[in-house]
């Protein structure tokens, strides 16, 4: 192990964690601006720091937009008194919010973001086993929860953290069974073989060549991520909030700051496995850049493609009402699972003949 | 009346229409905001709340106040049942004792040295102003309380009087008074 290889490594990580929290700033504005006018209302629009008038013509624009919100948010979060009830189990609630955080954010070492800027891959770790890695990762998602349900010590925290083992633990499983026909027609674990497997044209996305997949995987994710209408974990209006009701301050934030992590670790694994990376059909751009333009290029066409997952999970939770807790568990365990195994069987079918 | 809970058809139970007709209420209401800049507070008060308060009906539960008679003389005769009664402990009220100022009005043996309410402490129930007996007490329509410390937020008694205002209703003990003098007044007035 060369000292090359550790300064590039941990120069892409810093970016990328930094690319990522950032994103998770202001994925939460994007949430609350588009909650807002989908319920007619206009959403934060009043954070104006004291520099925004300097900056000319725009400087009002961004205060409307709610540009600087993201900073207040953080602000009064770090300044919040952190306040630990007396009856909760201390160690466990200390830790269960890194918990939440950690995985959805270990999630991203192996999503590759660009094809390459010079003779540097643009993934974090190009593993082998790469979406193994991933689902290892995913499956520790649910300890946070769990421990902060746990840890709480009382009703709701309690009732959250049950409902979410038993959703996030089976939908794991068809999360998990959904993405097998991928591989298969891949024909390798590593996620940049999959993106390269689906250069070509636009039908070589496995959206298309694997719609049904990518549908188990779409609502899989959402309850995965605990995101409407599987928000069971947190239901503010039967559990006052569930997993997190006992929390305040930068532990609750960190939560927070977890869940919308996920859904960005969980968008990357999309727009990885189905929507071809960072690649477009066209212009050329399925091929790894040869020169630095293409290189941003590239991690430009996955930003962009990330935005659009994005927006779209976060635009289904103010379209779609919660399931209740039976309909859930009975969706992922009688409708999913049957229907990706068959996807599974049916797939190997048929590349089996194909090969003969 | 029993609702016939027709069985749902395939579409249905794969959920194509609630999303599909999800999309576009969501959508209808995104374009109108985005797009058109309407918003409910926009079309229904005219404007968002720091700019244009939001007013409030007839009947709201507010912070409560004390109000004056129409003289101006303090209603609160210091009984203390708001006091006894208040769910969260908000009033504390101080009586004049033995040696204290008189009540201010006719018909009233005293009225309290200090009425405090803490708006920190209020739930804006409104049992107050239903036990009292002397109609002194009102929630009325301020909604939006604010301070910088707590020690702001407990408001004492000339501030409540002065917050609350001349109370416009009928005066309880107007009428017995009135009655009072017609009884020493010779001969007795044609009624």
């Amino acid at each position: 192990m060369d000292w090359q290889f550790l300064a590039f490594s941990l120069a892409k990580i810093l970016v990328v964690f930094a690319v990522v929290m950032t994103m998770v700033a202001y994925a939460v504005l994007v949430e609350r601006k588009v909650s807002a006018f989908i319920q007619d209302r206009v959403g934060p629009n009043r954070a104006n720091p004291f520099f925004a008038r300097y900056i000319p013509y725009l400087g009002m624009k961004l205060v409307r937009w709610g540009i600087f919100q993201p900073m207040a948010d953080a602000l009064k979060a770090i300044l919040k008194e952190d306040y630990t009830p007396a009856h909760v189990r201390k160690v466990y609630f200390w830790i269960a919010p890194a918990l939440a955080m950690v995985p959805a954010l270990l999630t991203l070492a192996v999503i590759p973001f660009g094809s390459q800027l010079g003779a540097q891959k643009m993934v974090i770790a190009d593993l082998d086993v790469g979406v193994l890695y991933t689902f290892g990762i995913v499956s520790l998602g649910v300890y946070g929860i769990v421990l902060a349900g746990y840890a709480a010590n009382s009703k709701y925290p309690f009732l959250g953290g049950i409902r979410s083992s038993a959703q996030m633990i089976s939908y794991e499983i068809a999360m998990g069974l959904s993405v097998i026909p991928v591989f298969l027609l891949v024909g390798s674990l590593n996620l940049s073989d999959v993106i390269g497997a689906q250069s070509g044209s636009l039908l070589a996305w496995h959206v298309f060549k694997q719609p049904v997949a990518f549908f188990v995987f779409l609502v899989a994710a959402f309850a995965e991520t605990n995101r409407l209408p599987f928000d069971l974990p947190e239901a503010e209006t039967e559990l006052v909030g569930g997993y997190h009701t006992e929390y305040s301050s930068m532990k609750f934030a960190l939560f927070f700051l977890g869940e919308y992590a996920a859904m960005i670790s969980v968008s990357a694994m999309m727009v990885t496995l189905f929507f071809g990376g960072w690649t477009l059909p066209f212009l050329g751009l399925d091929q790894p850049a040869q020169s630095l333009w293409v290189g941003l290029l590239h991690i430009l066409i996955f930003f962009l493609k990330l935005c659009v997952l994005l927006v779209g999970i976060i635009w289904v939770r103010w379209m779609l009402p919660r399931f209740r807790y039976d309909q859930l568990m009975d969706l992922g365990w009688r409708r999913f699972i049957p229907v990706a195994l068959a996807n599974i069987v049916v797939t190997a079918g048929v590349l089996a003949m194909m090969h003969r | 009346m029993i609702v016939e809970r027709k069985p749902l058809n395939l579409a249905e139970r794969l959920y194509i229409p609630a999303v599909a007709n999800g999309f576009k209420v969501t959508w209808r209401h995104f374009k109108r905001t985005l797009f058109e800049g309407r918003t409910a507070a926009g079309d229904t008060a005219g404007g968002f709340h720091p700019e244009v308060p939001w007013r409030v009906g007839e009947g709201y539960r507010g912070a409560p106040y004390l109000v004056r008679d129409q003289d101006g003389a303090t209603k609160c005769v210091s009984c203390q049942l708001c006091e006894f009664v208040c769910p969260p402990k908000a009033i504390r009220i101080t009586p004049p004792g033995p040696d204290g100022a008189p009540a201010d009005r006719r018909n009233a043996e005293k009225m309290p040295r200090e009425f405090e309410i803490n708006m920190l402490r209020c739930i804006f129930c409104g049992y107050c102003q239903e036990v009292c007996p002397e109609e002194a007490i009102f929630l009325q329509r301020d909604y939006s309380l604010s301070g910088t410390s707590r020690a702001e937020m407990i408001y004492d008694k000339e501030k409540l009087l002065a917050l609350g205002g001349a109370h416009a209703g009928l005066r309880k003990w107007k009428q017995k008074e009135d009655e009072a003098r017609a009884q020493e007044a010779f001969p007795p007035a044609a009624s």
